[in-house]
């Protein structure tokens, strides 16, 4: 068990994860751009990137994800997030109210480019969740176990 | 509707190993069984949008328990009968239906047969009032972005919290990330 802690999982497993953990990372992508056209958006997406980065980490061991994307950047981009989410609601406040929908006119419906803030509002949910639930898993386990390291 | 009640039969059954094994991965692995049934149920209902979040949350919660959990000392002590707990826990249910009874007399409207009006008006005018064809979308990001913002506040309430109570331990451990940086 402690060694799949520190080193990853088998070959196998590092091959797949190398040959997959992009396609899971555009996958996330595209379901938060297409949220507002398909199921899914912001917090499904949001949750998919944050599970492309625990796929790396559970099976190179846990230092990889942690170089890519530290625990302090976390908090950054989920701030920002949450402060970009607001930020659209107040900026509607100028053209007549709370979480206005003031780009509305903007494309046919069924483009891409559509539907005024969702989409915008969609990429500002999915910073937040994604780095949220990462930042909580760094926490928890990425970081904890190098306590049960030192104890040995 | 019988593969309905066939999944329901599965998670109760789930719900129940999960509670009652010794194994503590069976009893992740229970969990995550309760959480696949529960999405194939909203995929049978019709509502993939929540489907797709129930799954994916599923699958990164099963993560987090089995690493959270499972490698750690986790000190079990056999807890002896509580019988006011267990008390307390018939009358509430007791109370639950009974409440139950008395509320849905009348019967119940048929599944997709809102009782309010309201919700009849977002599938006719969703599309040319917000322009996004995923009506989901357009309810929870212009029609009720109030309740998306309280459920993003949750969230980052839960964040803040986790890192806060595991700020001290982390500082620590960063030196270690270094130290241990190959």
């Amino acid at each position: 068990m402690s060694k799949e802690h520190e080193s990853g999982m088998s070959v196998i497993v590092r091959t797949v994860t190398r040959l997959t953990v992009g396609l899971i990372f555009l996958y996330g992508i595209y379901i938060i751009l297409h949220g507002h056209l398909t199921p899914g958006g912001g917090f499904a997406g949001g949750v998919i990137i944050a599970l492309s980065f625990i796929n790396l980490d559970l099976a190179f061991g846990g230092k990889v994800s942690a170089r890519i994307f530290s625990k302090g950047s976390t908090g950054v981009v989920e701030a920002l997030g949450a402060i970009m989410f607001l930020a659209l609601a107040l900026i509607g406040l100028q053209y007549g109210g709370f979480f206005k929908n003031f780009l509305h006119p903007d494309g046919q419906p069924g483009q891409l480019v559509s539907a005024g803030i969702i989409p915008l509002e969609n990429i500002a949910i999915s910073l937040k969740v994604g780095a949220g639930l990462f930042g909580i898993f760094l926490t928890l386990i990425v970081l904890q176990k190098f306590e049960s390291e030192r104890k040995k | 509707m019988i593969e309905l009640y066939v999944l329901l039969g599965l998670m109760i059954v789930g719900a129940i190993i999960a509670v009652e094994v010794k194994n503590l991965l069976s009893a992740v692995v229970a969990v995550g069984v309760v959480g696949l049934g529960l999405s194939i149920i909203f995929l049978l209902l019709k509502a993939p949008d929540v489907a797709l979040t129930q799954i994916v949350v599923e699958i990164a919660a099963v993560i987090l328990l089995i690493r959270a959990t499972l490698h750690r000392d986790i000190a079990m002590k056999p807890c002896g009968g509580r019988p006011f707990g267990g008390f307390m826990a018939i009358l509430f249910l007791g109370l639950a239906v009974v409440a139950g009874v008395l509320t849905f007399q009348g019967g119940l409207n048929p599944f997709g047969q809102p009782l309010m009006t309201v919700s009849r008006f977002y599938p006719v005018h969703a599309v040319t009032g917000t322009g996004a064809t995923n009506v989901v979308a357009s309810v929870i990001l212009d029609y009720r972005a109030y309740d998306t913002l309280g459920e993003a506040t949750v969230l980052f309430t839960a964040v803040i919290g986790v890192l806060t109570v595991m700020r001290s331990r982390g500082k620590k451990k960063e030196e270690d990330l270094q130290g241990n940086n190959e």
